[in-house]
């Protein structure tokens, strides 16, 4: 499975974890990720400790997490980047939208 | 079924043939190798039953035959054999064999393997169909393709990508990959080139190609500037596209008369400025692509740059540096910026980077989703009536008018109203025609009127490099307080026998300019500055040209002529 989750102890934060290419290909497994969790997430974290590359088709599916998230309000936080996916997040200015650390 | 049996024993052969008869299949019969290809041919078996040794032709060699001649068509070949040895055996599958039936015959085992090969058969029929209708379907998506680029270069060449100062590289589908390239020149002179970069492939990628065309070429015609230009496009894609879809952008301004070149880049690879010494300056991805921000939010800031003659300006998308060798390593961001540092005085940068791509490649083409875009900057000459070739209109316009338009306070930072006056202007169908030249008319005497007038900058600094930043700076800052003052527009137009006369009146809240010798007005470098340039052009285009109140106001008189069949009026 290239994308999996899991919940911080105290259930408020969904930690998504992509393998490998985060590409078109992911696309139904990460909305899976997130749009069929029951209880109530506070923040979304995308963990990209294992993800090698990020294409742009991966960049409009983090929008979509951004928008499921609530929007503007969204907390979500993407996590151990490489620096070539690093710099692709970079590329299109997306710290302005997302937190990047 | 229809079945072929080849074998030379005239018994054997009656004994299995009346066997698959009796099971209610047609047979057909031959007694050699040479015999079975040729009723093969006839009659297009659906299973051929083979003995493995036969005089004239082997059945190893009819096997074979029969395999070439059926294609991808699947005709199961069954050696008929009482060849007990394995080598034997396993010569008859390399010959092009599927299987085996041994003597005697088992009426149970003939039947069954006839019901697999039934399966088999019906299975391949099945792939065959989808097959031929997938490559149907592929060859009309391509037809369709080829008709919709029509229509997409009816609507997106509508410009200027063929001036003698762009080179570019788009691939004729790159549409389909969702790169779109829009340049344009401005009313004024001066030229806006626009490449874009769509998430996804395909149709949906090359769908919001085409309102982008039409907001690019449309509001450029109409004089407006490359951040009303911005605002608009994200607008429209924010409106139109799902969330998660967006278009990574660059877009770059230039202004020949003014010696500036205005970038924006969001989510584009660092675009180049060459300049003609040789020097590189990048232009970073600085913000969000276009159609992610709401427009509230969206930052339509552009990159000042001062350029000269013969400065280059490079774009590309991102499939330039992402381009792969044949051991699959990308060429990168810093290859491109080498093959741009290391170009002599006469390489044109185009030439250098896609040789630079060909070799790394080793492919003469580029990939389909290769974009690459070269604007050389030029001299602005006497100011060239580009509009002369718009389209006269049928509809008759107002040939008497006054209109008087006035900016104050806070619009004079916000609002850029040359459009809404071009407009204004080129509703008499004899001005559409001169839209350049009255565009060119309007923007030098507005600003003038707010950089001189208003925000009494002088043009003196803009002559060294410090100055330049220095300049743009102090605009921005005093534009942040424009209150108490403004700027009016005065607008005349009355129809003469042979055309028409606009007069234009444009006065500012300024102290006004130094209209003589040894004045000592405040700002005598300003006054100077705008009869050097300005005033230049005004009078070259103009019929009259007066300055009038304390030299805060500025008249001028410009008749047109109805073309006269096979000659420009002048």
């Amino acid at each position: 499975m290239s994308v999996s989750t899991r919940r911080s102890d105290d259930g408020l934060v969904l930690v998504i974890q992509v393998q490998g290419r985060f590409d078109f290909s992911t696309h139904q497994a990460f909305r899976d990720a997130y749009e069929h969790s029951d209880a109530p997430v506070k923040e979304y974290v995308v963990d990209l400790t294992h993800t090698t590359y990020l294409d742009s088709s991966a960049l409009g599916m983090l929008l979509l997490l951004r928008d499921h998230a609530g929007g503007d309000v969204a907390s979500v936080v993407i996590e151990n980047c490489n620096p070539d996916v690093r710099r692709i997040l970079s590329i299109s200015n997306f710290e302005q939208l997302f937190s990047i650390r | 079924m229809n079945l072929l049996i080849a074998e030379d024993s005239d018994g054997d052969r009656m004994i299995l043939a009346t066997l698959l008869r009796r099971l209610g299949h047609q047979v057909h019969e031959a007694s050699n190798g040479l015999e079975a290809v040729a009723v093969f041919v006839k009659t297009e078996p659906d299973i051929v039953f083979m003995d493995a040794l036969m005089p004239t032709m082997s059945g190893m060699d009819a096997a074979r035959r029969i395999k070439e001649l059926s294609g991808t068509r699947f005709v199961p070949v069954v050696f008929i054999t009482s060849l007990a040895s394995e080598r034997e055996q396993a010569r008859c599958l390399e010959a092009g064999g599927d299987d085996f039936l041994l003597k005697p015959y088992s009426r149970v085992i003939l039947e069954a393997k006839i019901n697999a090969y039934s399966r088999v058969l019906a299975l391949q029929h099945s792939v065959v169909q989808q097959r031929n209708q997938i490559r149907q379907q592929n060859e009309q998506m391509l037809a369709e393709q080829r008709m919709a680029r029509r229509v997409f270069d009816n609507v997106a060449h509508t410009g200027c990508l063929d001036a003698a100062n762009i080179r570019y590289h788009a691939s004729p589908l790159s549409i389909f990959n969702g790169d779109v390239l829009f340049a344009a020149e401005r009313p004024g002179g001066g030229t806006l080139i626009f490449l874009g970069d769509f998430t996804g492939h395909g149709l949906p990628a090359a769908i919001g190609a085409m309102p982008i065309a039409e907001v690019f070429y449309g509001m450029v015609a109409k004089g407006f500037g490359a951040i009303d230009l911005l605002a608009e496009i994200n607008k429209k894609l924010g409106n139109i596209l799902p969330v998660g879809m967006f278009c990574c952008g660059a877009l770059v301004e230039t202004d020949g008369a003014r010696g500036t070149t205005r970038v924006w880049n969001g989510g584009l690879p660092d675009g180049w400025l060459v300049r003609n010494d040789g020097e590189l300056v990048a232009v970073p991805s600085r913000h969000l692509p276009l159609g992610v921000q709401p427009p509230e939010r969206f930052d339509a800031t552009m990159e000042l740059l001062n350029t000269a003659p013969d400065d280059y300006v490079v774009l590309m998308t991102d499939g330039f540096p992402e381009s792969c060798d044949a051991q699959g390593e990308s060429l990168g961001e810093d290859a491109v910026r080498q093959v741009l540092s290391e170009l002599q005085h006469d390489d044109h940068p185009f030439e250098a980077l896609m040789a630079r791509l060909q070799a790394f490649t080793g492919h003469p083409d580029p990939a389909d989703d290769i974009t690459l875009c070269c604007l050389k900057i030029v001299a602005q000459g006497a100011i060239a009536d580009v509009a002369e070739s718009a389209p006269e209109s049928a509809l008759t316009g107002p040939g008497s008018w006054h209109c008087v338009y006035e900016l104050r306070d806070q619009a004079l930072a916000d609002f850029n109203p040359l459009p809404l006056l071009l407009h204004i202007c080129t509703e008499v169908p004899g001005l559409r025609r001169r839209s350049g030249e009255v565009f060119t008319l309007l923007s030098e005497l507005y600003s003038n009127a707010l950089e001189h007038g208003v925000l009494k900058l002088s043009s003196e600094w803009k002559k060294s490099a410090k100055g330049f930043s220095l300049y743009y700076e102090e605009r921005t800052r005093r534009l942040s307080d424009t209150q108490g003052h403004y700027i009016r527009f005065t607008l005349d137009h009355e129809p003469l026998s042979e055309g028409g006369r606009l007069k234009i009146r444009c006065e500012d809240s300024g102290q006004g300019f130094d209209m003589g010798e040894g004045n000592d007005s405040p700002r005598p470098i300003a006054g100077k500055e705008y009869h050097g340039r300005g005033m230049g052009i005004l009078k070259r285009m103009a019929r009259a040209v007066s300055v009038c109140g304390s030299g805060n106001c500025v008249e001028i008189v410009y008749d047109w002529e109805f073309p006269m069949q096979g000659c420009t009026s002048q």
